[in-house]
This record gives C-alpha cells, sequence and structure tokens, in this order.
C-alpha cells in the first residue's frame, strides 16, 4: 500500500511558479506512483476535498453545468492577461479531476490554454481508465475552459 | 455477457432494472431469423411473408397467455413502455379528456409515466393529481381514494417502483377505481421479470412493459388494453398496415390490433420476445419468484449490516432492488468507483425526479438483481462498498 504522505498537495503560489509542462510531468509521476486504479481513484478524492471552495457568488444557476447525475458549477475571470478558473462539483472525483485540470491551466493567458496540449490525460492513463472521462465530464470541462479562454481573447483584441 | 470480464475482473451485473440480460435462445432466434428468414409481415403473398406473418401472431398469442389476456386483439406491439404509455396519453386523451378533467398518477412513477400524461393535459387543460407516499415508500391508498371525484378520468401506476422496489397493491387500486367507473393503466415494466402477471384478475384496463426488461430484445414493448376501449380510441400514429381503406377524402381503419401499429412492426424482436417468455416461463415466474426474495432477504440484512449505509424504500412487499447511499458519498461517486470494481450499478435519479424530492435527496446507487445474479455477487457488492468507505475515509485504500 501506497504510504498517502508522499504526495504533496500543491498550494497555488507553487502552481503558479511551475511551467504547465512541469504541472503535466509531476501529474504522471503522482499517478504512475500509485498501485492500481482505486488507489488513483483515492489520490483523485483526496484532490477533489482539497479543491479550494468556490466564491458563493460564483455557485448559481448561470455557472451550473447541468449533467444527468452530476451538477458542477464552472466560473472564470480575466485579470492581467490570464485566465483563473473556479470550479465546484458535488463529486469529489469530478473536483479531483478539475484539480489536476486547474494545476495545468490555471492563470495562463489565453493563447497559452489554446496552445496547451493536455498530453497528461493520456500518458496517466486517466483516459481509457476513468468513467467521468469516459462520461465527458473531463471534456465538458476542458472545453468549458478554453470556450472562456478563446472569448476573453477575443475582448481583448 | 455474463460471463464477461470488466477490468479483468468477472462482471457482476446488477443493472437489470435497466435492461435484463438475454438468454442464448432469444440471442439465436433474434439472428437466425435476420439471416435466414427475414421477410415484412403481413400483406405479402409470397412464402416467407407468411411464415414470418405467422410467427410474429403466433409471438402475440403467447405474449396474450402469458398475460392471461381474453383475446390477441387485446395485445399490441410497441416499441417499449414509453410508448405504451404514450399510445393510451394520446388516444385515450383524444377520446376522453375534456377541459378540468383530472388524470391521477403517483409521486413514485417513472418520469415515462408522468411527463405524457403531463402534455396530454397541456394539450386538454386537464390537471395531473398525484397519490403521495409514505416514507416507507409505500402509497397513501387513503389519499388516493380522496383524490378520485367526478372529474378523474383515467389513473396510472407503476406495479413495481424502479427506483425503490415498491410492490404497489395494483388490485386495490384498480377496484378503488372501478367502483367510481374509472379506468387504470399499470406501467409494467419493473414487475413484468419478477412475478406473475394475470390481466383478467388485476382487471386492469390497461398493462404495459418492455421486452427487454424481461429477457427479450431490445425496441419491443407491449400494451394490452381491453378490447372496448382499444376499439373506441382513434389510432395513434398513421399509416401503412393500420387502414382499412384510403381515399383522400377519407380512411377508415383496420380493425384490431392493427389500427394501433402503423407502420412495419418489430417483427423480428416480437418474436424474439416470445422467446424470452417461453424462456420464462420455461424457469418458472414461481421459481423466479422464490429465489428472488431469498436474495431480497440475503442482500437487504447484509446492506443493512454496513455502517452508514441508507436504504430508501422499506415497503412490507418490495421487489429485488436496492436504492442506498453511503455516508456522505455522492451515488455518482459510488458507482464510479464500483464500476472499476467490476460491479455494474445505476446511480442517479433513476428518472423519478417527485421521488427523490420526496426524500429531498438527488438519487441514490440502485442495484437491481434477477434470477440469475448469486448470494456470493451480493457479498461482493457489500464488500466493495467498505472498501469505497475506507476509500473516502483514508483518502486512498
Amino acid at each position: 500500500m501506497m504510504p498517502y504522505v508522499e504526495l504533496k498537495i500543491y498550494s497555488n503560489k507553487e502552481l503558479i511558479k511551475m511551467t504547465t509542462q512541469e504541472s503535466q510531468e509531476q501529474i504522471i509521476k503522482e499517478f504512475k506512483g500509485l498501485n492500481n486504479w482505486l488507489d488513483k481513484y483515492g489520490h483523485l478524492i483526496v484532490l477533489g476535498r482539497n479543491l479550494p471552495a468556490i466564491d458563493v457568488k460564483n455557485k448559481t444557476a448561470d455557472t451550473l453545468i447541468r449533467g444527468c447525475q452530476v451538477n458542477t458549477w464552472f466560473h472564470s475571470t480575466f485579470r492581467d492577461g490570464k485566465v483563473f478558473y473556479e470550479i465546484d462539483s458535488i463529486s469529489l472525483i469530478i473536483k479531483g479531476t478539475a484539480v489536476l485540470l486547474l494545476r495545468v491551466l490555471n492563470g495562463l493567458t489565453p493563447e497559452e490554454i489554446k496552445n496547451t496540449d493536455l498530453y497528461f490525460i493520456d500518458k496517466t492513463g486517466l483516459k481509457e481508465n476513468f468513467s467521468p472521462m469516459k462520461a465527458n465530464s473531463l471534456w465538458k470541462l476542458v472545453n468549458r475552459m478554453r470556450a472562456d479562454a478563446a472569448a476573453y481573447a477575443k475582448k481583448e483584441k | 455477457m455474463l460471463r464477461r470480464k470488466i477490468y479483468g475482473e468477472h462482471l457482476v451485473y446488477f443493472d437489470n432494472g435497466a435492461t435484463t440480460q438475454k438468454p442464448r435462445i432469444v440471442i439465436d432466434t433474434v439472428n437466425k431469423l435476420h439471416s435466414e428468414h427475414n421477410s415484412n409481415v403481413h400483406r405479402g403473398v409470397h412464402y416467407l411473408s407468411g411464415q414470418m406473418t405467422e410467427m410474429y401472431e403466433v409471438a402475440r398469442i403467447k405474449i396474450k397467455d402469458f398475460l392471461n389476456a381474453r383475446s390477441s386483439q387485446e395485445i399490441i406491439f410497441t416499441s417499449g413502455v414509453t410508448a405504451s404509455i404514450n399510445l393510451v396519453a394520446y388516444s385515450f386523451g383524444e377520446a376522453y379528456v375534456k377541459e378540468n378533467d383530472e388524470i391521477i398518477v403517483s409521486e413514485m412513477e417513472h418520469h415515462s409515466n408522468i411527463v405524457p400524461w403531463q402534455i396530454m393535459c397541456k394539450r386538454k387543460g386537464a390537471h395531473l393529481r398525484v397519490i403521495p407516499i409514505n416514507d416507507k415508500g409505500e402509497l397513501l391508498l387513503d389519499e388516493y381514494k380522496k383524490l378520485i371525484n367526478s372529474k378523474t378520468k383515467l389513473v396510472a401506476v407503476m406495479h413495481v417502483s424502479n427506483s425503490l422496489g415498491t410492490i404497489n397493491p395494483v388490485k386495490e387500486i384498480i377496484t378503488i377505481a372501478h367502483k367510481n367507473n374509472i379506468p387504470v393503466l399499470i406501467d409494467g415494466a419493473q414487475a413484468i421479470q419478477h412475478e406473475k402477471i394475470d390481466v383478467q384478475d388485476l382487471d386492469c384496463d390497461f398493462y404495459a412493459f418492455s421486452g427487454h426488461k424481461v429477457y427479450g430484445p431490445t425496441g419491443t414493448g407491449v400494451l394490452y388494453g381491453k378490447e372496448h376501449w382499444l376499439n373506441e380510441m382513434p389510432p395513434y400514429q398513421s399509416g401503412g398496415d393500420m387502414i382499412d381503406r384510403v381515399t383522400f377524402e377519407h380512411t377508415t381503419y383496420n380493425d384490431l390490433p392493427f389500427k394501433f401499429e402503423a407502420g412495419t412492426p418489430n417483427y423480428i424482436g416480437a418474436i424474439g420476445l416470445g422467446v424470452a417468455i417461453d424462456y420464462v416461463t420455461g424457469v418458472g415466474l414461481e421459481n423466479i419468484r422464490n429465489y428472488e426474495k431469498e436474495l431480497l432477504d440475503y442482500a437487504t440484512a447484509k446492506l443493512m449490516a454496513i455502517d452508514g449505509l441508507r436504504l430508501y424504500g422499506a415497503a412490507d412487499n418490495k421487489a429485488c432492488i436496492f436504492s442506498f447511499t453511503l455516508d456522505d458519498i455522492h451515488p455518482y461517486d459510488v458507482g464510479v468507483l464500483l464500476d472499476r470494481m467490476s460491479i455494474a450499478v445505476r446511480t442517479g435519479h433513476h428518472c423519478t425526479h417527485p421521488l427523490w424530492k420526496h426524500y429531498g435527496t438527488e438519487g441514490s446507487v440502485r442495484a437491481s438483481l434477477v434470477f440469475y445474479n448469486t448470494f456470493e455477487e451480493v457479498d461482493l457488492l457489500c464488500d466493495a462498498l467498505r472498501r469505497i468507505k475506507n476509500i473516502f475515509k483514508q483518502g486512498i485504500n
């Protein structure tokens, strides 16, 4: 059994310092270090618990992505040319998934978001092994993140 | 199918409420009909068409016998229980429902037995009335009696709750309605695979079920209707096969049951359903019922022993369906982890939003078992749920 202490929860400050590539490599390393898929889910669940709560004023009907089973809230802001996201969900597994995406894409410019190849999804095996991915929850989030970034880029011009 | 491995482990299939797996004989029959016998039913003068028509009509007789209907004219083939209910909602509504009339449904209904009535009520200016339930998940019959009045035109209730497993006292519900000359439709989607249905004994006016939930092919379904209702009701869909004579000025309709079977029916599916019915009859509904009762008692005791598990639906008369939540873990997360442990369940609201509103929650994990499930599989589910509790407790198992 993998002792959980080896898995570090990164603070926002630390995350911002990492490049997108470093973040993705770090995620791949974390998942490689876990013995089986249940441990990997366990890791997502712990990450999900540590997702900072969304600002209540941003948790509205407008920011709700209504799923058949799972409601997820998604909100973004644009500051100093960078996009910042807030995500919340009633499912810890989806929240954990959101944490991974935030670690890679949060605080980037719209151009960077557009150009980031999210190769960690493939390399961690998340793509074929996680039913939330099959259910498109992850891609729904990725699409929303990219769409908002594109909208900010358009506004800027 | 049931011997399949999922993620390298043997599949535990506990999603029978959504659909049941098919016996080999049903799969082989459907394949054989497609590969060696296919030809459109009715109208054809040639050998193959005649043969297929005969098999299709024999399937109808099998369903008639299975339900103990009076005649095979009372058996309409549809695409499933949803189509059957939509047919009645439309055709019965056209014939009998006027402004300010009322239709009674219950709080535990599947959306398929709510929305078609709602749409019909909207079209006709009529209103839906709802029989409430108690916290055990049983219909409140005294409240039901109070809802009945001179404006009530039809009662539509489910035989067995897909979310809770409650077996409703449909015979009593029908007797009460009939005392007031009100017809009753029974949604038998979750009952047909568990117990013997005798439409003459129940005296229901309509009984609807889906073939794929009783080990038959998907895309098949049945509407049983008393002949006089079906005769008086106008057709639902129109096209080929349902006509008698067509001119541009006027069309007269075919006799029952063809009046309600417009277009080419799913004849191969219907014949496959007939074979599934033979299979179920061969196993014996009494045997199925007895075994499933043992499974029900065993699984109920096992699940209740899990700390933090809340079981919804504690009706005295219940089918082998278990709806539950585990600690404060979202049902979706439980379902995702069970999937990873090769256990197939359903999670969410199970198409019964109003029911979950009653319980003040958004849904549950549902394990629905049938006679091919085993006691060992129940143990696997319980072990898996304990593991999930630990994963959530510690973050990692």
